[in-house]
C-alpha cells in the first residue's frame, strides 16, 4: 500500500474538522458552512437505498462552494419552513487511508431535530464518507458524501447535514 | 355534525367550498379506501424501468393495501396483494430486488408462490409420516395470492383492485394522455428514489399539485434569485374532472437564456435580491421542441408525473391514515441520455424532492393546513380563483383544477 502513515496528530486534526463542521451547523452559522469545502468540491446527501445499488440521485448535490452558498442564501431568503434546530452527534470517526495528501475518512452521525413545539426527534442518521485535503494549510472537504439510513424524510430537508 | 351524517355532502358546500372534516375524519378515510383505493381507479405502482430483469420485484401500496409488482419468467408484469393466502402474513419483505428462481415464499409456513401470485407449493401437504396434512380435495389453484390487475402504459405500471376500472386511456382523458406520452416518449432509466413523509391528509397534497396559483407565491426560489417565472405562458387542462395537466413555458431556462442571465450578472427581480453564485444549477437544455419547461400531470389519486426544466420524476402519493401520507419520488432520465444530460438532471434534482429548492415547501404547506383545520370540521375553504367552473383554461391563474378534483372526488366517493 502506497499510503502514508496515519499519525495521532492527523487523527486529532480530522476530529477537529468534524467537530467544527457540526458546531457550525448546529449553532446556525450556516454562512460559514461552505468554507469547510474546497472551491471545487462534491457535497451530496444521498439515501443509502440509492447509494447501495449505484443510483446517483441525491436530495442535495453541490459540486462547487458557490452552489453550497446558494443553498444557504435560499434557505435564509426563499425557502419556507418552520423554525428548527439540528443537533449532530458524531461517532466512530476513522481515517481509512492517506494517499497523495488525500485523507479518506468515515464517521457516523445522528441528527436530532427540535422544532417550535419543543419536541426533539431523531431526524436523520447515517454516515459521512469523506475525502479531505489540505487547502492553504487547513483541512477541507474535497468530497463529503452524507449517506443516510433514514430514508423517511419527515416534512422536508432544508438545513444541510 | 357527527361522523354518521358526514357521509352526505353538506348543503353549505359544493366544489368551490369543501368542508374541512374531509381532511380529518376516520370514516371518510375508510370510505376512501373502499370507494377510491379499492374502487375503479388506476394507481401508479412502478416504472417498468424498475423491473428490468426477469424475477425482479418491487413492494408498494395501493392505498392501505400492500402490493408487489413483479416481472415473471414469461417477461410479463404481474402484481398481487402482499398477504399470504394461508394466514395473512406479508410474503415479500423487501422493497425491491430480484428473485433468482422466480418464487416468493412466505417465511411463516413457507407457502411458495410464483411471480404471478399462483400457489406452487405447501409444506407437509400430505402430512408427515401419515399424520396431518391437508384434505385430499385441497386445491392449490384456489389458494393463490389476490391478484391485482395491471397495465403497462408507456413504461408506467398502473394497478387497480377493481374489475370495473375503465381502460387506462379512457380513464386518463385526451390532454392527460397527450402530455403523458410527451414525457414517456421513449425508454427511461431510473436514477433514484427519495421518500418524504408528510403529516397532512393526502388530499391537501392533491390540491397542491393542481394549484398553479400558489407556485410563484409559496415557492420563492426563482423570485429570490431574480429569475422571472410568473409571466409564463401556460395552461390548466382538466380531464374527467380530477386529472390535470398544468404546463408552462419558461423561456428563461434554456441555454440561450442562461447566457443572457450571465451577461446581465443575472437579471434582478427587484432591488436588493440575490444572484446565484453558481448559475450552472439552472444550465439546462431545451429537450422538448414545444419549449414547455414545466409539466405537472396528476392522475387521480396517486400519481404526479412531472417535468420541471430537465428534471423528470414520478411522485407517488400514499395515504398513511387520515392525517399523514408518504410521497415517494422516483427520478428518471432517458436511456439514451448522454453523460452531459445525465449530469444536468442530477444537478437539477436539487430543485425537486424533499430538499428541493422549489418544491420542499409543498410538504410544509400541507402540514400548515392540517394543523389548522382540526377543530372546525364543518367550516369550508374557498376555491374561487377564476370563477366556479371546472373547465380547462388557457392560463395558470386559476383554481379550476382543484374544483375539478372535488367534483371528481364526490363522484367516486358517492357523496
Amino acid at each position: 500500500m502506497s499510503g502514508e502513515i496515519i499519525t495521532q496528530e492527523l487523527k486529532n486534526e480530522v476530529d477537529d474538522l468534524h467537530n467544527r463542521y457540526v458546531q457550525c451547523i448546529d449553532d446556525d452559522d450556516l454562512e460559514s458552512w461552505p468554507e469547510f469545502f474546497t472551491e471545487k468540491c462534491l457535497y451530496r446527501v444521498i439515501p443509502r437505498e440509492n447509494e447501495e445499488v449505484g443510483l446517483p440521485t441525491a436530495v442535495m448535490w453541490g459540486d462547487s462552494r458557490g452552489m453550497l452558498q446558494d443553498r444557504v442564501v435560499a434557505l435564509r431568503n426563499a425557502n419556507i419552513y418552520q423554525v428548527q434546530w439540528y443537533r449532530h452527534i458524531i461517532s466512530n470517526p476513522c481515517i481509512h487511508s492517506v494517499t497523495d495528501g488525500v485523507i479518506k475518512a468515515q464517521s457516523n452521525y445522528a441528527v436530532f431535530k427540535t422544532c417550535n413545539d419543543g419536541e426533539s426527534t431523531v431526524y436523520n442518521v447515517g454516515k459521512y464518507v469523506d475525502l479531505i485535503v489540505r487547502d492553504n494549510g487547513v483541512l477541507k472537504f474535497k468530497e463529503r458524501s452524507v449517506i443516510f439510513d433514514t430514508h423517511k424524510i419527515v416534512t422536508l430537508m432544508v438545513i444541510p447535514i | 355534525m357527527t361522523s354518521s351524517n358526514r357521509m352526505q355532502w353538506p348543503e353549505n358546500a359544493d366544489h368551490t367550498a369543501v368542508p374541512y372534516y374531509l381532511f380529518n375524519d376516520q370514516d371518510i378515510y375508510d370510505r376512501e379506501q373502499r370507494k377510491i383505493y379499492n374502487g375503479p381507479a388506476w394507481h401508479f405502482v412502478a416504472l417498468e424501468a424498475e423491473l428490468l430483469q426477469i424475477g425482479s420485484f418491487k413492494s408498494t401500496y395501493i392505498g392501505d393495501t400492500p402490493v408487489v409488482v413483479t416481472r415473471g419468467q414469461d417477461n410479463e408484469i404481474y402484481a398481487w396483494v402482499n398477504r399470504c393466502a394461508h394466514r395473512g402474513a406479508e410474503v415479500c419483505r423487501h422493497r425491491h430486488g430480484v428473485s433468482e428462481d422466480g418464487t416468493f415464499t412466505c417465511v411463516y409456513h413457507q407457502w411458495a408462490y410464483d411471480a404471478k401470485g399462483d400457489l406452487r407449493g405447501v409444506p407437509f401437504q400430505r402430512g408427515l409420516a401419515g399424520k396431518g396434512g391437508y384434505p385430499k380435495d385441497f386445491d392449490k389453484t384456489k389458494h393463490g395470492l389476490r391478484k391485482v390487475r395491471v397495465i403497462n402504459y408507456r413504461g408506467v405500471i398502473f394497478g387497480t383492485l377493481s374489475d370495473e376500472t375503465p381502460e387506462i386511456e379512457t380513464y386518463m382523458g385526451e390532454d392527460v394522455r397527450f402530455f403523458f406520452k410527451r414525457i414517456m416518449n421513449r425508454p427511461v432509466e431510473v436514477l433514484g428514489t427519495t421518500r418524504q413523509y408528510i403529516k397532512g391528509n393526502w388530499k391537501f397534497y392533491a390540491e397542491n399539485a393542481k394549484d398553479p396559483y400558489h407556485a410563484s407565491l409559496l415557492h420563492l426560489f426563482h423570485a429570490t434569485f431574480g429569475l422571472y417565472r410568473s409571466s409564463q405562458e401556460g395552461a390548466t387542462l382538466i380531464n374527467n374532472d380530477f386529472h390535470t395537466v398544468l404546463w408552462a413555458k419558461g423561456g428563461k431556462e434554456d441555454e440561450a437564456a442562461l447566457e443572457d442571465v450571465k451577461k446581465d450578472k443575472l437579471r434582478t427581480y427587484q432591488e436588493g435580491t440575490y444572484t446565484l453564485n453558481d448559475p450552472s444549477l439552472l444550465a439546462g437544455k431545451q429537450e422538448f421542441d414545444d419549449g414547455i419547461s414545466l409539466v405537472i400531470l396528476t392522475l387521480f389519486p396517486s400519481l404526479v408525473l412531472q417535468q420541471i426544466q430537465n428534471t423528470l420524476a414520478v411522485r407517488q402519493v400514499l395515504p398513511k391514515g387520515k392525517d399523514e401520507f408518504e410521497l415517494v419520488w422516483t427520478y428518471f432520465g432517458y436511456t439514451d441520455d448522454c453523460e452531459e444530460m445525465r449530469n444536468i438532471r442530477l444537478k437539477q434534482f436539487n430543485l425537486i424532492g424533499p430538499a428541493g429548492l422549489i418544491s420542499m415547501e409543498d410538504g410544509e404547506s400541507t402540514e400548515l393546513c392540517q394543523k389548522a383545520i382540526v377543530s372546525d370540521g364543518d367550516r369550508t375553504n374557498v376555491i374561487l380563483m377564476s370563477g366556479s367552473d371546472t373547465q380547462s383554461e388557457g392560463h395558470l391563474v386559476t383554481e379550476s383544477a382543484i374544483r375539478g378534483l372535488w367534483k371528481g372526488y364526490r363522484r367516486m366517493m358517492e357523496l
